[in-house]
């Protein structure tokens, strides 16, 4: 019984933190799904919005989650700049070129970050009364609930609420599902379709940096981060299907749940291992993921 | 109107360069040229052999290799493959349990088991390249990172046969090669690695060449420029791309076999090195994808370039952004490659020059031979200068 018990404790904090690799997630699918492009350095630019909440709370000790009114709109522009520098002027064989180009800025970033006089390559962690205090958690029928992680679950709730009605109930969202669905069309009544793109780059971005602070308060992080955290991210958009918002959702939960529950009944070491396997055999039987559409032709 | 030069002589400049026209010539001067560039590159550890130098010869040889090896896949099929380091590290840890288990002795002895790591790392490719190659561009490449991944959680976790983060190191080069030829010890050192290197190179660079040149590789070509059409054509991509895909994984493991044996020990993050993924990639690109020449040019100047900054630049940080940034640099402003870059210079030039003689031979057509006034018409032509 108390082997179940702690299973379902696990399955509910999978459930919680979930939410927070839905928000880098969904960031990575969004700008997949707009401009045709795989954002390699969305785990670099995570780590880099963690280490900007850092700063905010170190210096000027700001709250974590007030922080984000800063960081999220200086990580927007972050992101428009580096669609304007550096994507954009891709013309030829853009797909692939601009895998290596976020790679590259990716790159950059770590090396920044790693440098000896910013941050050095020694791990951090965010800290706040509700992260680390002695009763920062509760209890509910059992459960032992860190107060973090539902503040994390809230902040991702609210966030990507923001996100479904930007994308679905407003203009700029059915000129971005237009850009999703066909450029070329979207462009030919009247989209500005660079104009989105540049947008939809920002908004990704912006929620890499929420995302950044809340991994931040779960998991110490170093410059170096960004692989372990690109590769899961990469991992979940391909599981849900590229391109699929609903399908990054689904996929984070499955994997923070798999994750949890193997550490648990098997061993720590294995947990990653497990959801790795588990994609392969997904993608031997359904190649486009979950919620993805099969690759067609491209003109 | 441009500038003709008639009645002048002609230059020693323009005889070199109607020499070269001669096609025969021009196979003469191809053949000659690869046989200097073989000689430079069989003498140069001779010439220089401080340590240092050969040392960064040694590991220009094997990226070159690798990149060659990457450019059979990834440059003729236009599948950006981001997950060798798989098989270099498998090729790697491969080496060094084959040496292990057999009690393989340090000195010439696991130069044997290189082609043997190459084919292990081929054996690893055809179920990896499989399930990537069901799928298609970008998910094809998160693919390839994803292997790349899973096989670096495995070296990590797999303790009995990896023997985890502690790594695995391979017997000791014997130290006494130099003394039949009574050279000092240091600079003996690293030229069995240098030669193994260069044949790995020449190997994956003749593989390349004989692709290049038959059917298969065109096949290849074809899927790269439209995959469904070649398809259509009659093309099995499937099997195609498949053996291409191992056929690089192959030259890309047998280059971790011999770096393994060159650095003497390996650990997990170093045999799966995300950034051995980026240089290769990086090297194609740089010197031009799908060129045979491209990828070893990429080699040749980046991996000193490498070797050098990690000497100077004493903060690892600054490393990575000079990485990144002439990464970015390369991608925006040379997108096409470096050869592919100077081929264009030189048709450009070269059709500039055959403009200024065209117009004296359209006054007096006994000026030159035939072949000359057909070479003269096709870029006259495209200019539009002419019409």
């Amino acid at each position: 019984m108390a082997e179940v018990r702690l299973i379902l404790n696990e399955v509910i904090t999978g459930i919680l933190t979930g939410g927070i690799y839905a928000l880098m997630a969904s960031g990575l699918t969004l700008i997949f799904g707009v401009m045709d492009i795989i954002n390699i350095g969305q785990g670099a630019l995570v780590i880099l919005g963690g280490y900007l909440s850092y700063i905010l709370q170190e210096n000027f000790h700001i709250d974590l989650f007030l922080g984000l009114l800063l960081t999220m709109p200086l990580m927007f522009l972050l992101g428009l700049f580096i669609e304007w520098a550096f994507i954009r002027p891709l013309k030829r064989d853009r797909t692939m070129l601009s895998i290596l180009v976020t790679f590259a800025i990716a790159l950059i970033i770590e090396g920044t970050l790693g440098l000896k006089n910013t941050f050095g390559t020694d791990n951090i962690k965010l800290h706040a009364w509700y992260v680390d205090s002695s009763n920062a958690s509760f209890q509910i029928g059992g459960f032992v609930l860190p107060y973090i992680n539902i503040f994390v679950f809230v902040l991702s709730s609210a966030l990507l609420t923001g996100l479904y009605f930007l994308v679905y109930r407003t203009k700029f969202g059915y000129s971005l599902r237009a850009s999703m669905q066909n450029r070329t069309a979207a462009e030919l009544i009247g989209v500005d379709v660079e104009r989105v793109s540049a947008i939809t780059f920002g908004i990704g971005v912006a929620l890499a940096a929420a995302g950044g602070m809340a991994f931040g308060t779960t998991t110490a992080f170093n410059p170096g981060s960004h692989y372990d955290l690109i590769s899961r991210l990469l991992v979940i958009i391909i599981l849900g299907g590229m391109g699929s918002l609903r399908g990054a959702l689904v996929a984070s939960v499955v994997m923070l749940v798999i994750e949890d529950v193997t550490s648990v009944v098997w061993t720590p070491v294995w947990a990653t291992t497990v959801f790795f396997a588990l994609l392969v055999i997904i993608l031997l039987v359904r190649p486009q993921g979950l919620f993805g559409r099969l690759e067609g032709r491209k003109q | 109107m441009r500038k003709v030069s008639k009645g002048i002589a002609p230059s020693a400049l323009d005889r070199i360069v109607a020499y070269l026209e001669n096609r025969r010539a021009k196979s003469m001067v191809k053949i000659g040229g690869l046989l200097v560039l073989l000689i430079v590159a069989l003498g140069l550890p001779q010439v220089f052999s401080d340590p240092l130098t050969t040392d960064v010869a040694v590991l220009a040889l094997l990226y070159a290799a690798a990149a060659t090896g990457w450019n059979i896949f990834s440059g003729f099929t236009g599948y950006i493959a981001l997950g060798h380091a798989v098989y270099f590290g498998v090729g790697s840890y491969a080496i060094a349990l084959l040496a292990q288990d057999w009690n393989v002795p340090g000195g010439y002895e696991p130069f044997l088991l290189v082609p043997l790591a190459g084919l292990i790392a081929a054996a690893f490719a055809v179920p990896f390249g499989w399930i990537a190659l069901r799928t298609r561009r970008h998910t094809f490449v998160v693919i390839t990172i994803a292997t790349f991944f899973i096989m670096q959680l495995m070296a990590y976790n797999l303790r009995n046969i990896t023997n985890g983060s502690a790594g695995l190191s391979l017997p000791l080069p014997s130290y006494d090669w130099g003394k039949n030829f009574n050279l000092p010890l240091y600079s003996f050192f690293n030229l069995p690695f240098y030669y193994v290197a260069l044949a790995i190179l020449l190997l994956a660079l003749g593989t390349a060449w004989w692709i290049r040149n038959s059917k298969y590789g065109l096949s290849l070509l074809a899927i790269r420029d439209d995959e469904d059409r070649a398809l259509g054509l009659g093309v099995k991509t499937g099997p195609f791309k498949l053996i291409a895909f191992v056929l690089s994984a192959f030259f890309v493991g047998m280059v971790g076999a011999v770096h393994a044996y060159f650095q003497g020990s390996i650990f997990p993050p170093f045999a799966f090195d995300a950034l051995f993924d980026v240089s290769i990639a990086l090297m194609g690109f740089m010197g031009g994808l799908g060129t045979l020449s491209g990828p070893i040019l990429g080699a040749i100047i980046l991996v000193p370039a490498q070797q050098y900054s990690t000497l100077w630049l004493s903060d690892s940080g600054f490393y990575l952004i000079a990485y990144g940034a002439l990464f970015l640099a390369v991608i925006l402003l040379l997108p096409e490659g470096i050869v592919p870059t100077l081929r264009k210079l030189w048709l450009k030039w070269r059709a500039s020059r055959s403009n200024i003689q065209e117009i004296p031979t359209a006054v007096t057509p006994t000026n030159g031979n035939q072949e000359d006034i057909l070479v003269a018409e096709g870029p006259g032509r495209r200019d539009g200068v002419n019409l």
